[in-house]
């Protein structure tokens, strides 16, 4: 099983996120980590691969750096990773991002694309479903639990009231939630090995997209602040003024 | 004119596609593409909101048909060239969005919380938890597609009659169309809705184990409101999915918000900051959830929530 998974390198969410004052995309710097949400779709990626004879090529795009956060997913366990690292990408939209990947990821060959939900920094939560139809295949998405046997991929799609299950046959593409598995921690050996597997790095003209974008940011306002208002140490007795609190709220 | 995609859930249209059809009704006269069953009730209540015509898709019984939708309206698209489809930011709504979008090659702007026709298509969201506001306008070719954060714009009827109705055939979308829908496993729901309650009592991390989120339940239910959580303990499995507040949950507004054990995430935040008053219950005073609260206590939930729910007993 041919097992193509996308996952974004992303500024480290404990830092203060900037926008360029010029175009106002994200500034990310040379440094970049894993996108958390990925982690999932990693884990999911080689447990798959783990139990069905396959490779788990990583599809990424965004500016390479230093490779951390493709070394963090390679550590973990992944085979190879395509990296697709183009200045005309810059801020580019999410049809354009679905373009690039579905590019690389036909290029490569895939039974099973997985990718999370919505990325931490970008979340418009429809890349996915985009390199989907690009490929052609169905989407199983919000997964929050997975299996595979005889070519068919069967899901919990989570649902605003439950889950629905669906299935459906390879080649097929799977989103993940990050409740879906426990990620695993990449090992030394893994963290070791990592070092010396294959990282492919394209341009978009190598996949023959264009970066053209589609979208222009216009203005950015610095939204009124909700003023923090009393902060009360618990000496025991702080749970009086939450009833004073609702009191005044009227709604006790 | 604007062209509104609404879904259906259990017979209605959902409530964020009304939203988002009161909202068009200022941008021009507004065309519903209705995916659903469909039935007189919905349609009169498509028309009360506003809807001067409705394309009537059924979806195929037993199949997820995302897919034959996106390529269904993807047509309709092509026929009729409208300005802007808007569409409440459902689950469904963003599967349909993404491969609409890979099909016509028109650009979607997500998570959108208002949206102008003035001068090309733009929309405003909020990033870093609210604390900017970024306006994008679409520059690309095709029709744009503004998936609207719901709680946005309010469902207000307008008083509209029934609009005439075209149903539309489904198209077929091949392979990609494939997946089926084997079963349906629904939460059993106690209580006010979360969307709708006047008081939210959420709980966090911070509970410590999911046994606690029986305080949590407790007080909702001593103050009549709702339960709510974060995506930490949705995604532990403590609490079913339906009560997750924030970015990628609900969009709540009460009259009062109590945050138990929960740090205040910038994705949690945007789902619950515009409530009327918060109140926080977190042991680490630089916690960023007091940055909203109108009254955060820098203490022990295991000792303040008990004491909350023994103290409303007595009343
Ligand atoms: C793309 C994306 C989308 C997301 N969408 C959402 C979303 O929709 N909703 C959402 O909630 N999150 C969302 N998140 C996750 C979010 O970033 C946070 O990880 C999450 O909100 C943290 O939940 P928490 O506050 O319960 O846990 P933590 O951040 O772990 O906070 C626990 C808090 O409890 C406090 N605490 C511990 N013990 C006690 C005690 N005994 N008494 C009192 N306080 C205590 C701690 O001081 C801490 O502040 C999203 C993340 C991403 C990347
Ligand atoms: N630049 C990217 N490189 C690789 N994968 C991406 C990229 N952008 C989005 N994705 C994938 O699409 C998912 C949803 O992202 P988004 O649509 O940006 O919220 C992510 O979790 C990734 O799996």
């Amino acid at each position: 099983m041919k097992v193509a998974v996308c996952v974004k390198q992303i500024p480290d969410p404990a830092s203060d996120y900037q926008l360029d004052p010029e175009d106002h995309t994200l500034v990310r710097p040379n440094e970049q980590v894993l996108d958390d949400t990925d982690r999932y779709g990693v884990e999911v990626a080689l447990q798959m691969a783990e139990r069905h004879e396959g490779t788990v090529t990583l599809i990424s795009m965004g500016p390479s750096g230093n490779l951390q956060g493709v070394r963090q997913a390679l550590a973990m366990g992944a085979d190879k990773a395509v990296l697709v690292d183009d200045p005309s990408l810059k801020g580019a939209d999410s049809l354009t991002t679905a373009r690039v990947l579905a590019a690389a990821i036909e290029r490569e060959g895939f039974d099973l694309v997985i990718a999370g939900t919505e990325s931490t920094d970008g979340y418009s939560g429809v890349v996915p479903q985009q390199v989907a139809e690009l490929l052609s295949v169905p989407a199983l998405t919000y997964a929050i639990a997975i299996e595979y046997a005889d070519g068919t991929v069967r899901i919990k799609r989570q649902t605003a009231t439950g889950y629905d299950e669906v299935e459906s046959e390879t080649p097929v593409l799977v989103s993940v939630t990050s409740g879906v598995v426990e990620p695993r921690y990449p090992t030394f050996k893994g963290i070791m090995q990592a070092k010396s597997k294959p990282v492919d790095t394209l341009t978009a003209a190598d996949l023959g997209v264009d970066g053209s974008v589609g979208q222009q940011v216009t203005a950015v306002d610095v939204s009124p602040a909700r003023a923090a208002g009393e902060k009360v140490e618990d000496d025991g007795e702080a749970y009086l003024r939450i009833i004073t609190a609702l009191e005044e709220a009227k709604v006790i | 004119m604007p062209w509104v995609y609404i879904e259906e859930s259990q017979g209605a249209p959902v409530t964020v596609g009304l939203e988002v059809l009161s909202k068009a009704r200022s941008l021009g006269e507004p065309t519903v593409v209705y995916v659903g069953e469909g039935s007189d009730a919905a349609f009169a209540t498509l028309g009360a909101h506003g809807a001067a015509k409705v394309l009537h898709i059924t979806p195929p019984a037993g199949m997820l048909g995302t897919a034959q939708v996106a390529a269904t309206i993807a047509e309709l698209i092509a026929a009729h060239s409208p300005g802007v489809l808007l569409l409440g930011m459902t689950y469904g709504a963003r599967d349909v969005a993404g491969r609409l979008s890979a099909r016509t090659g028109g650009t979607v702007l997500a998570n959108a919380i208002d949206v102008s026709l003035d001068g090309g298509v733009s929309a405003v969201n909020e990033v870093f938890g609210g604390a900017k506001l970024v306006t994008t306008r679409v520059t690309g070719p095709g029709t744009p597609l503004v998936l609207v954060r719901p709680k946005s714009f309010p469902a207000e009827p307008s008083g509209g009659d029934v609009p005439p109705i075209e149903s539309v055939p489904l198209a077929d979308a091949g392979h990609a169309g494939s997946a089926r829908v084997t079963g349906t496993h629904t939460e059993k729901a106690a209580g006010p809705k979360l969307e709708d309650a006047a008081i939210v009592v959420a709980g966090g991390r911070g509970l410590g184990k999911e046994e606690a989120f029986g305080m949590v339940e407790e007080l909702a239910d001593l103050l009549g409101g709702a339960t709510g959580a974060t995506r930490a303990i949705v995604d532990s499995g403590w609490v079913p999915y339906a009560k997750q507040v924030g970015q990628t949950g609900k969009t709540v507004k009460p009259d009062v918000y109590i945050a138990c054990g929960i740090s205040g995430a910038m994705q949690h935040l945007v789902g619950m900051k515009d409530s009327s008053t918060i109140i926080a219950i977190n042991k680490d005073e630089e916690a960023p959830i007091f940055a909203v609260a109108d009254l955060g206590i820098v203490g022990d939930v295991h000792k303040v929530l008990p004491q909350v729910i023994e103290a409303l007993k007595g009343r």
